[in-house]
């Protein structure tokens, strides 16, 4: 306590008894002081995730119906209509980017982990935490130029290949990280019972790792469900039902962009519906696989 | 961080052909791991590919305005697409004015619910408390930005404007109509949505610092506020800038939330309650409907200069943090 010594000797003037009793009160007090400063803050950051989630359910529970989860959106000014084609469309490009993503992401994440001891695999992981940190917005311009651009129109698999951009590096880094957990002798094992290394790397060392595994694909899959700015000029939004691949797609969180700038009562109604459905899927997909992995339906070796 | 060593190679290969024949199967298991360790280096060469392929498409689509305006595009103030004149600066003032604000109003909330979480709190109510910030970051953007346009707005309008600019209006910074939409209800959004990173990096730096530290500050009698301070933020205070960076990163790219809340005026103004407009907010309202080469080239040389800021920005916040955990993975947070 480097500060407090020469404080000590510049309350010099008062009685020695009463200066101690000052100088411990003080620093008591600012004690108080900062862990009260402290439990404020907690609270100020709780009161706006607070605030967020219960206006959503007060507003989203009362306009979820039968009709917004099985119709198309109706023209403006005609009440009803639903989001069923955004929440399908939404479905296809999220499973054209993790049918993109998730292969490359684990392999790559395999190559770091098992080969990746040297300077190429030092660039690949900066180059992936560079690529985290790349805003959604470019990487959308970027998909555009590759997919849009050749295709000459707007496309689900554009904005999938948008999204599966952006799954890769946390699927990577995690997979990384959660082979680098497995003990280096359950490797030595299946090596000496003369099981080829590739097979090795996949029944054993993948296998031990799956939970982690998981746990980082369904991050990744969060964190891009709910991505509205690579969509924009990519999958576009449709007003009506489309399947196929090479065509403009609406999508949940577009069509909750959408609806929540428009001038329309209905359609911000709608808007938060859509926000509620989304979210709960979010939310549900990160909490059942953290109390998967807790409670150890999932849980590997380590 | 090594990978594991392939011993099987040394020790099987010292017998003759015909019993490693028996051992491992012929000589395809070798084919096999090979092919393998290949397929493995194309996925990871991809991910390098990618970056660079970013980086050339926004090269090449931006070099049209490059050519056309030069350095004048970054300091002109003028984005007239009718008579093809753009300049960016109104765009990048936003940014930075929108992400400068969010980091004051984050910066202390998100290090003292870190400094709480590790350090204060008992131990059943941290899993829940580090639960509960994560749900904030899981939050999608739009979800804010819808948040931010029927609560955030006319909360700030009705109650929080006028207050500020009765009390701080003469420094000119909180003037002008209260409208809600706008550049204070951008910063406040973008707070809120950067809280969560900036704190769960900060505790895992906090974590990291190593305990004797703490005894120590302890031993010599010291409070448990001064231990915090002279035993933890001290030594973590590198590892505290760098979550601080990566959370203006995070704010510098930030779009949905920033465009459906800041008003969308390319106006440079003084006010923080006059409408704005940031960089990744005119790339997504304007990029579908550009029409003509220079105004989406121009969009793209946008883009690009934001891709190199958020790039430098995380690769500083990232050596700093590791400066404090040594190494250690800083997560990668979704």
């Amino acid at each position: 306590m480097p500060d407090v010594l020469p404080e000590d000797r510049r309350q010099g003037l008062l009685s020695p008894k009463r200066n101690h009793d000052f100088i411990v009160l003080r620093r008591r007090l600012t004690d108080h002081l900062m862990t009260s400063l402290a439990v404020l803050t907690v609270v100020l950051v709780l009161l706006p995730l607070g605030a967020i989630l219960a206006y959503l359910l007060y507003r989203g529970v009362g306009s979820i119906n039968w009709a917004f989860l099985t119709q198309i959106p109706k023209p403006v000014g005609e009440a009803g209509g639903g989001m069923a084609n955004a929440i399908g469309g939404s479905a296809v490009i999220l499973g054209l980017a993790s049918l993109i993503g998730v292969p490359l992401g684990i392999g790559a994440g395999i190559y770091l982990a098992e080969y990746g001891a040297n300077r190429f695999g030092d660039i690949v992981r900066f180059t992936s935490d560079v690529l985290n940190g790349v805003p959604s917005i470019v990487i959308g311009i970027v998909a555009y130029s590759i997919v849009v651009l050749r295709q000459r129109h707007f496309s689900a698999l554009a904005g999938g290949v948008a999204l599966a951009i952006m799954m890769v590096p946390t699927i990577t880094r995690t997979t990384e990280e959660m082979l680098l957990l497995v003990p280096q002798s359950i490797r030595e094992a299946a090596y000496g019972l003369g099981v080829p290394r590739w097979r090795t790397t996949l029944s054993i060392t993948l296998r031990t790792a799956t939970s982690g595994v998981i746990t980082g694909i369904m991050l990744a899959f969060a964190r891009i469900a709910g991505e509205t700015a690579p969509l924009l000029f990519t999958a576009f939004g449709n007003s009506y039902w489309n399947f196929n691949v090479n065509q403009p797609t609406a999508a949940l969180p577009l069509q909750i962009f959408i609806y929540a700038i428009s001038p329309f009562d209905e359609w911000h109604r709608q808007a938060w519906a859509g926000a509620l459905v989304l979210i709960i899927l979010i939310v549900g997909a990160v909490t059942a696989v953290r109390l998967a992995v807790r409670h150890g339906t999932l849980a590997g070796a380590n | 961080m090594t990978g594991p060593q392939p011993i099987e190679d040394s020790t099987l290969r010292t017998g003759t052909p015909a019993r490693t024949g028996l051992l491992r199967g012929t000589s395809s298991g070798e084919l096999a791991d090979h092919t393998f360790r290949y397929a493995m280096l194309v996925c990871a060469a991809a991910v390098l590919g990618v970056l660079l392929l970013i980086v050339y498409e926004l090269l090449v689509r931006s070099n049209l305005s490059w050519h056309a305006f030069g350095l004048r595009f970054f300091v002109g103030e003028d984005w007239n697409p009718v008579e093809e004149q753009f300049g960016a600066l109104p765009f990048i003032y936003g940014t930075l004015v929108s992400s400068l604000l969010a980091l004051i109003i984050s910066m202390p909330l998100a290090i003292g619910v870190a400094v709480f979480t590790t350090e204060m709190c008992p131990t059943w109510l941290r899993g829940t408390l580090s639960f509960t910030t994560e749900l904030l970051a899981a939050i999608p953007s739009v979800i804010y930005g819808l948040w931010g346009i029927f609560v955030l707005a006319p909360l700030l309008r009705m109650y929080v404007q006028p207050f500020l600019s009765r009390t701080l209006g003469w420094t000119g910074l909180f003037e002008g109509a209260p409208y809600g939409i706008g550049m204070l209800a951008a910063g406040v959004i973008l707070a809120i949505m950067i809280i969560p990173i900036i704190s769960s990096i900060t505790r895992e730096v906090l974590s990291v610092v190593p305990r004797h530290q703490r005894e120590a500050a302890l031993a010599l009698g010291a409070t448990r506020w001064e231990m915090i301070r002279v035993g933890v933020l001290r030594n973590a205070r590198a590892g505290i800038l760098g979550a601080i960076i990566l959370g203006l990163g995070r704010a510098l790219g930030e779009t949905m939330a920033v465009t459906m809340v800041i008003g969308n005026r390319p106006e440079i103004a003084r006010s923080l309650f006059a409408p704005g407009y940031t960089m990744a907010s005119v790339i997504a309202n304007e990029f579908s409907e550009a029409t003509g080469d220079v105004y989406l080239s121009a969009l793209v040389e946008i883009g690009l200069a934001l891709f190199f800021v958020t790039i430098i920005v995380n690769a500083l916040a990232r050596l700093l943090v590791w400066s404090v955990t040594r190494g250690q993975p800083a997560r990668a947070h979704a």
